[in-house]
């Protein structure tokens, strides 16, 4: 479908999703739900449940925690995942800095997903290991 | 008949246009109408209905109506039981839907939806210059600010506010090699022409399970095929997937009568002497898989048909074509263009847990009508909405009777709130009903926001929000297997939250 595959195409050109094959790009793209956000809405609320999984396909947004900003995200960033992970609310705010299109997952349907497509969760973790090595350096 | 046929507003100037004449517009003008806001209505339709005037194919809908339910009929609460009735004020306007239907089911017929609609029309009195097509929009700057012009046969309209209540009706298939061999859904012919025929689905949303329910008598075999697996609503616990009436194809399916259900893309479709073949590529192997057919449907769904909209700045996205919208339903990119009715599903809101709101179904988005119509009268017609005081001895049973009873927070879980706002001046007040969005974001004085929440496990219980002192903070009720939200425990936490508020309360 020309929505969905026009999501499959870009997908491809982002690094989580590119080891998957065009069938499963496509059934990526109809797993997800497409979102839109207008500049300024929030996308992710600190210390509120029920938050879910995103993936960037264009536009910025910032991270917030408490107000104050921490890191700017853009295309192909993903952000959520660390709340669903640990079942506990989202500890930063996520706000559209432009209009922010992206890919939604609700989180109970994260496991299934990423246990479903190990190559995903490889280079999930491989951002995340990037994410913590920053992290380190900031630190030390 | 004749006051529906009788033509009222001229092309010309109005202080606002709803443009439409399906539930979504009859509500939201019926709403206006009740706060006094002046405006006309332009339809392209000969009489209201919107696309119950054709739809769905099968004749019967999805979205109950319970004739006989624990509460009154034409009470606030009995609307949490009937799905299809506008709103009114007026008594003898409400639970409409009910009386016209013939107890076969409780899901109304298409034409006793019809009828509700029509029934509404006019006994509410809702005036609408019926076929009068919107053709087209374009944007005139006046000393006295934006105005938008809608081009239609009878001559030009010119607006500052401008409410698109179009439903998400324009039939959108894929641009798939060979799809013109194909037909869509809102094209399928009658159910006895597939009689031993081979039928192709493309799709395997609600439509296309409901195409697969009415021919599984006709037809010899049944394909449906789209590269995700089908979700059904018994499993997501929400409204999300395949409904329960349509999911005797599945069954069908798991135990081999003649149904399959791939998980597969379409990559072409080509004739082959009398039938046609559509070549698909499985999701789980990659591996190409040719199916026959004699009838292939593509049942791909609707886009909102927003014309031109998108030449003035209207941003749309997703496979419905929806316009990116604020919390109040408004062009985030156009101001003064709104939207009402199923296109409100734009504005998705929170989605806590993945649940959506049901602002795509009447049940949802006759809340978000009259919303709108509260936001307009107040933003834009300096109308001074009522704020009843709450007795702050009261404000216990005022929640938990919300959270029983109430109908807005009961649909729109999670999307809808109402408030009660405190401040030492003005006291307790009931602000009525707003986008939840809206009521976390905006900021503002303390107040509290009463909802009911979904977690997709099939538990719904209320969640109470507090600002105070300019912090948020979300208070999560238990569920109750019998939906009683009025338990001591219950109590005890409203108790707890109101206190933020400081209304002490006895428990």
């Amino acid at each position: 479908m020309a929505g969905q595959d026009e999501i499959a195409d870009t997908l491809a050109g982002l690094a989580m999703f590119s080891d998957l094959s065009t069938p499963q790009l496509q059934s990526v793209a109809h797993t997800f739900e497409e979102r839109f956000f207008p500049e300024g809405e929030r996308i992710l609320r600190q210390g509120l449940t029920g938050s879910g999984f995103f993936v960037i396909l264009d536009g910025q947004c910032s991270i917030l925690v408490d107000g104050q900003q921490r890191a700017t995200l853009s295309r192909g960033d993903f952000f959520g995942e660390v709340s669903i992970l640990l079942g506990e609310p989202p500890v930063a705010d996520v706000v559209a800095t432009t209009p922010v299109r992206t890919l939604f997952l609700a989180g109970p349907a994260v496991e299934s997903f990423l246990v479903g497509q190990p190559r995903v969760m490889y280079r999930m973790l491989q951002a995340q290991a990037r994410r913590l090595r920053n992290a380190n350096r900031w630190r030390s | 008949m004749a006051e529906l046929t009788d033509r009222p507003f001229p092309p010309g100037d109005y202080p606002l246009i709803v443009v439409g004449s399906g539930p979504g517009a009859l509500q939201h003008s019926y709403a206006l109408s009740r706060l006094g806001v002046p405006h006309a209505v332009l339809s392209a339709d000969p009489s209201p209905g919107g696309m119950f005037r054709r739809w769905p194919f099968f004749q019967r809908l999805l979205s109950w109506t319970k004739p006989y339910a624990p509460v009154e009929r034409g009470t606030r609460a009995y609307e949490r039981f009937d799905w299809n009735s506008l709103l009114a004020d007026e008594p003898e306007n409400r639970a409409l839907q009910p009386s016209l239907m013939d107890g076969s089911s409780y899901f109304p017929a298409r034409a006793e939806m019809e009828a509700n609609l029509v029934a509404f029309a006019r006994r509410t009195d809702i005036r609408v210059r019926y076929e009068c097509p919107w053709e087209s929009t374009r944007v005139e700057e006046t000393r006295d600010g934006r105005r938008y012009v809608l081009t239609t046969p009878d001559g030009e309209y010119r607006t500052p506010t401008v409410v698109f209540a179009v439903g998400i009706a324009e039939p959108w298939a894929p641009s798939t090699p060979g799809m013109e061999l194909a037909y869509h859904y809102a094209d399928t012919k009658p159910a006895e022409t597939y009689a031993g025929k081979c039928v192709f689905i493309i799709g395997k949303q609600v439509s296309a399970f409901e195409l697969a329910t009415g021919l599984l008598q006709w037809a010899r075999r049944i394909v449906l095929a789209s590269p995700s697996p089908a979700q059904l609503s018994v499993v997501t616990k929400t409204l999300v997937g395949v409904r329960a009436r349509y999911v005797q194809p599945y069954e069908d399916h798991v135990l081999g009568g003649g149904v399959f259900i791939l998980d597969a893309s379409i990559e072409a479709i080509s004739r082959r002497g009398a039938e046609l073949v559509v070549r698909t590529r499985r999701s789980d192997n990659g591996q190409q898989l040719d199916v026959d057919a004699d009838d292939v449907i593509a049942a791909t769904g609707f886009v909102a048909p927003l014309r031109d909209l998108p030449s003035l700045g209207v941003a749309t996205f997703g496979h419905s074509k929806l316009p990116s919208l604020t919390p109040f339903w408004e062009s985030s990119v156009a101001p003064g263009i709104f939207f009402a009715g199923t296109i409100t599903q734009a504005a998705g809101g929170l989605k806590k847990h993945g649940v959506p709101a049901n602002s795509g179904a009447v049940h949802g988005h006759r809340y978000n009508g009259r919303v709108l119509a509260r936001h307009l009268a107040s933003t834009r017609f300096g109308v001074e909405l009522p704020r009843p005081s709450v007795d702050p001895d009261r404000l216990l049973d005022f929640v938990l009777e919300e959270l029983t009873q109430g109908p807005e927070i009961w649909h729109q879980r999670a999307y809808l709130a109402r408030v009660v706002s405190a401040s030492p001046d003005a006291g307790l007040r009931d602000d009525g009903f707003v986008p939840l969005a809206h009521f976390l974001d905006s900021g503002g004085g303390d107040a509290l926001a009463i909802t009911i929440e979904a977690d997709g496990t099939g538990a719904i219980y209320p969640v109470l929000y507090a600002r105070t002192g300019g912090t948020m903070s979300e208070h999560v009720l238990p569920a109750s297997p019998v939906l009683d939200f009025a338990s001591p425990e219950h109590r005890e936490m409203v108790v707890d939250v109101i206190g933020k508020l400081g209304v002490q309360a006895p428990v």
